[in-house]
């Protein structure tokens, strides 16, 4: 408040100029701090344990058993029609990630929650999905995994631990850089 | 179709915001070049065009039901009524910053067009200023923010706009009045950093920003009263402000504005407070970008399909730029626009004004640090704290106590030093005030309750005086009657008597916080129908449940019958007479959400409200849970607010030549 007048010295003028600088310095960097964290993240309990086993009946006949998948890297993804546009966005991705990793150890499921058959059917079709998805009809896939909304999507290591919990739409981006370390990790090792 | 069209219009809207930059920026040392300026203009009618297109293809997508566009998809569903997808455009992240271009891309051309030919060497400067303001805007939406980005197969239907936003009427209007108010204020910004940049005037901006400003923050003031009507209506706890982070970002802004609007005519007036305004007006503009990426980043509260968008970083950015720039052209102004003298004296308008700013602005700053504060804490140490009402409450209540003696002290002292005459007038005013908490400490209110109703009374009895003595005097000077002496005051300054009736209109409000913060009761019951339970004065019975199916949603209603009293005598059928009302609180069940939303039922007198929320119900039993609040004095905020609102809009009026 106390504007001394005509200041002759440029001294006030400077000390000024790094107060105010280092103040939005100090504010920039904690807001910076704060885009690195998602407030809104519910940590999953499951992170480092065993991934609950489950049999899913496909839809396009047959039915998967998770114990079948052990030894390869499991992308578990949970899913519905009605889901927009999070699952509109993320499907392409899981396609392209089922296609890079098919053939060296990896599987995506896709886990129907909460829809009608023929609607889900149409959206698997349109998107051209090729991996295996199947209906969790009583729900209780989606209740071992403590899916909060949709999409939610666990990655499962090799010796079938969940690793990580996405919610929110996944990209080709955010797993490739989980899943490489994953599949190296166990190349040489024993499953 | 629209998608692309919308995106190449944005683009032109690019061009033109950059195009604009660069011919002003290019052109900053040729001054009164009317080329340039013609230029200037034709690039701002070019972005509000491109920006309006883009809007026009936005509103046409979404009426339209076009679920190839992401946004919509997101936002509307074939069920949501036409009011709510238009109002879709400022439902989430992308359309608000679509909409925040607009008025922006509006104001610009408003300024370019409205200043024409004059102030040759001021206005191509703040031009300028927003043309890089705009151009950060659409830039987003071209980058980060496309608000046109399709979905790689087109969704049988969309997902629908938060029911909480769906589900009242105030949505439609509510954020627009908060984006004008938001948006309004880059427009003084921009005069001051104009000022700065031409580096030749210090004064004239006040005269030229003055109605600008009182339009923003008029809208900012109407924004946050539908804000708090708003939450009072739809969030079901029976309050209207919790000191969320949104309400926060908005709020901040608004303490800076007033404080700049009583400032500015310390300077109009007196020639003082120039670095003070400018320093003001900065931050205003700061907070109100500051509080767009609180609430679009997803840094502080958070929706379930959060995506990692760029848009945060792209925001800190622009914050660090915007600061950077302000600083430095402000250092480098420095010695320009250091003011000559100082206060005359202590006890005078002017330093009152000066007083009220530094209690407006230490507001804004506990609320920035209440806001910021956890992630201080979390970057410092890891651990997750909050901080909620008691922390806020705790510091504004004294602080607002010093605001309501410093606006009364500030209406009865005169500019420059005041003399014995105002010195009658305060005498009479303590004298009326501790008459008054006298008598209200004798009716039972204490505590900090009665000091903030004294400074309330301080404050109205102060702002009435003006109005007699004004009347009075110019009775006597006119032969007028009292009346019509009244009314030509405000005809013969717009400003000070259309003020004075805002100062009038907040104590109002005041008084209502005081009253709801004071003597609130809660109660809630399971009821079967036919059964009644009392709360504060009132007996409530459960009258029935009733399902009535809607377009959007299916509506549980459970009528209940008010009655005065704590009468239990209620035999008798459904909708007996002597129930003073008939409330029908209901649960909302929209298909975008897995819970209902509830609709409180409000009746409300000007001593109380009664407030029921249906809390749950369960149609085998016929047997519902209500939650009913009484709280004093509530009706007042709203009313209070409305003056404030109704005499800024008055005070910007266009005057016409008498």
């Amino acid at each position: 408040m106390a504007v001394a007048p005509n200041m002759r010295s440029s001294w006030p003028r400077v000390w000024a100029g790094i107060a105010g600088a280092a103040g939005a310095a100090v504010l920039l960097l904690v807001l910076v701090f704060g885009l690195h964290r998602d407030p809104g993240a519910i940590p999953s309990p499951l992170i480092g344990r065993q991934a609950p086993e489950f049999v899913l009946p496909l839809f396009d006949g047959g039915t998967l058993a998770t114990p079948a998948l052990r030894g390869r890297v499991v992308v578990v993804n949970f899913w519905a029609s009605w889901c927009v546009p999070a699952c509109y966005e993320e499907a392409p991705h899981l396609q392209r990630i089922w296609d890079r990793y098919r053939d060296r150890g990896l599987t995506v499921v896709g886990v129907n929650i909460q829809d009608q058959d023929r609607l889900a059917r149409d959206f698997i079709a349109r998107f051209g999905l090729t991996f295996p998805n199947g209906v969790d009809r009583l729900g209780t896939i989606s209740i071992d995994y403590g899916v909060y909304g949709v999409p939610e999507t666990f990655l499962v290591d090799r010796k079938g631990r969940i690793v990580h919990k996405y919610a929110g739409a996944v990209t080709e981006e955010m797993l490739v850089s989980e899943i490489e370390p994953l599949l190296a990790d166990a190349d040489g090792a024993s499953p | 179709m629209m998608a692309m069209l919308g995106f190449l219009s944005l683009m032109l809207a690019v061009g033109c915001a950059a195009g604009g930059l660069v011919t002003l920026l290019a052109g900053h040392r040729l001054r009164h070049d009317p080329a340039r300026a013609a230029w200037g203009r034709a690039a701002a009618a070019g972005l509000f065009a491109g920006v309006t297109l883009a809007v026009v293809m936005m509103e046409a997508a979404l009426i339209g039901f076009d679920f190839s566009i992401r946004y919509v998809a997101a936002n509307v569903n074939r069920a949501t009524p036409l009011l709510f997808r238009v109002a879709g455009l400022w439902g989430a992240l992308e359309g608000s910053i679509l909409l925040w271009a607009w008025i922006l891309a509006a104001l610009t051309l408003l300024v370019a067009v409205k200043y024409r030919g004059r102030h040759p060497d001021l206005i191509p400067s703040v031009l300028t200023v927003l043309f890089g303001i705009a151009l950060f805007f659409v830039g987003v939406m071209v980058g980060p923010a496309n608000p046109f980005a399709r979905l790689p197969v087109v969704p049988p239907d969309g997902r629908g706009l938060n029911p909480l936003l769906q589900n009242h009427l105030l949505m439609a209007i509510h954020p627009p009045l908060l984006y004008v108010g938001y948006v309004g204020l880059s427009i003084p910004y921009a005069f001051a950093m104009g000022t700065l940049l031409s580096g030749q005037h210090r004064d004239e901006w006040m005269t030229l920003t003055r109605r600008w400003t009182l339009v923003a923050w008029t809208s900012l003031t109407a924004g946050l009263l539908l804000g708090a009507r708003w939450s009072y209506d739809v969030l079901g706890w029976g309050g209207y402000w919790a000191w969320d982070p949104v309400e926060n970002a908005a709020f901040m802004p608004w303490l800076v504005a007033t404080a700049f609007i009583h400032s500015s005519m310390v300077q109009e007036r007196r020639r003082l407070l120039r670095i003070w305004n400018v320093s003001l007006v900065i931050l205003a503009f700061l907070l109100t970008i500051f509080g767009t990426f609180l609430t679009r980043s997803g840094i502080l509260a958070s929706v379930h399909s959060f995506t990692q968008s760029l848009i945060g970083p792209v925001f800190v950015a622009f914050l660090g730029l915007v600061m950077v720039a302000s600083l430095l052209a402000l250092l480098a102004r420095l010695p320009q626009i250091r003011d000559e003298g100082w206060l005359d004296s202590p006890l005078s308008r002017e330093a009152m004004m000066l007083l009220n700013n530094v209690v407006l602005l230490t507001m804004a700053f506990t609320i920035f640090v209440g806001t910021i504060f956890p992630l201080i804490v979390e970057a410092a140490t890891g651990a997750k704290v909050t901080v909620g009402p008691p922390f806020f409450n705790r510091l504004f209540v004294p602080l607002g106590i010093v605001l309501l003696m410093v606006m009364g002290l500030g209406t009865a002292l005169r500019w420059g030093r005041s003399g014995a005459e105002e010195m009658r007038k305060l005498g009479w005013l303590i004298g009326i005030t501790l008459l008054t908490v006298t008598a209200l400490g004798f009716a039972g209110i204490r505590g900090a309750g009665l000091v903030a109703l004294g400074a309330v009374c301080f404050v109205t009895v102060a702002q009435v005086g003006e109005y007699v003595r004004g009347a009075l005097a110019r009775r006597a000077a006119t032969s007028e009657s009292f009346p019509v002496a009244l009314r030509s005051l405000f005809a013969l300054n717009r400003q000070r008597y259309y003020g004075y009736l805002t100062h009038l209109g907040l104590a109002i409000v005041i008084t209502g916080i005081v009253g709801s913060q004071s003597g609130r009761i809660e109660v809630q019951r399971q009821l079967l129908v036919g059964q009644a339970m009392q709360v504060g004065g009132y007996t409530l019975r459960l009258d029935g449940l009733v399902a009535l199916p809607g377009a959007d949603k299916l509506v549980v209603a459970a009528p209940v019958a008010v009655f005065s009293g704590n009468s239990t005598a209620l035999a008798g059928s459904p909708g007996s007479p002597g129930a003073l009302d008939i409330l029908r609180p209901s649960e909302n069940f929209y298909r975008q959400a897995r819970t209902p939303v509830p609709t409180p039922a409000v009746r409300s007198t000007w001593r109380q409200d009664l407030y029921v929320v249906l809390m749950a119900f369960d149609p085998a039993a016929q047997s519902a849970v209500l939650r009913a609040v009484v709280t004093p004095l509530v009706s007042w905020i709203w009313v209070g607010g409305t003056i404030m609102v109704i005499a800024g809009v008055l005070a910007g009026w266009p005057s016409h030549p008498t």
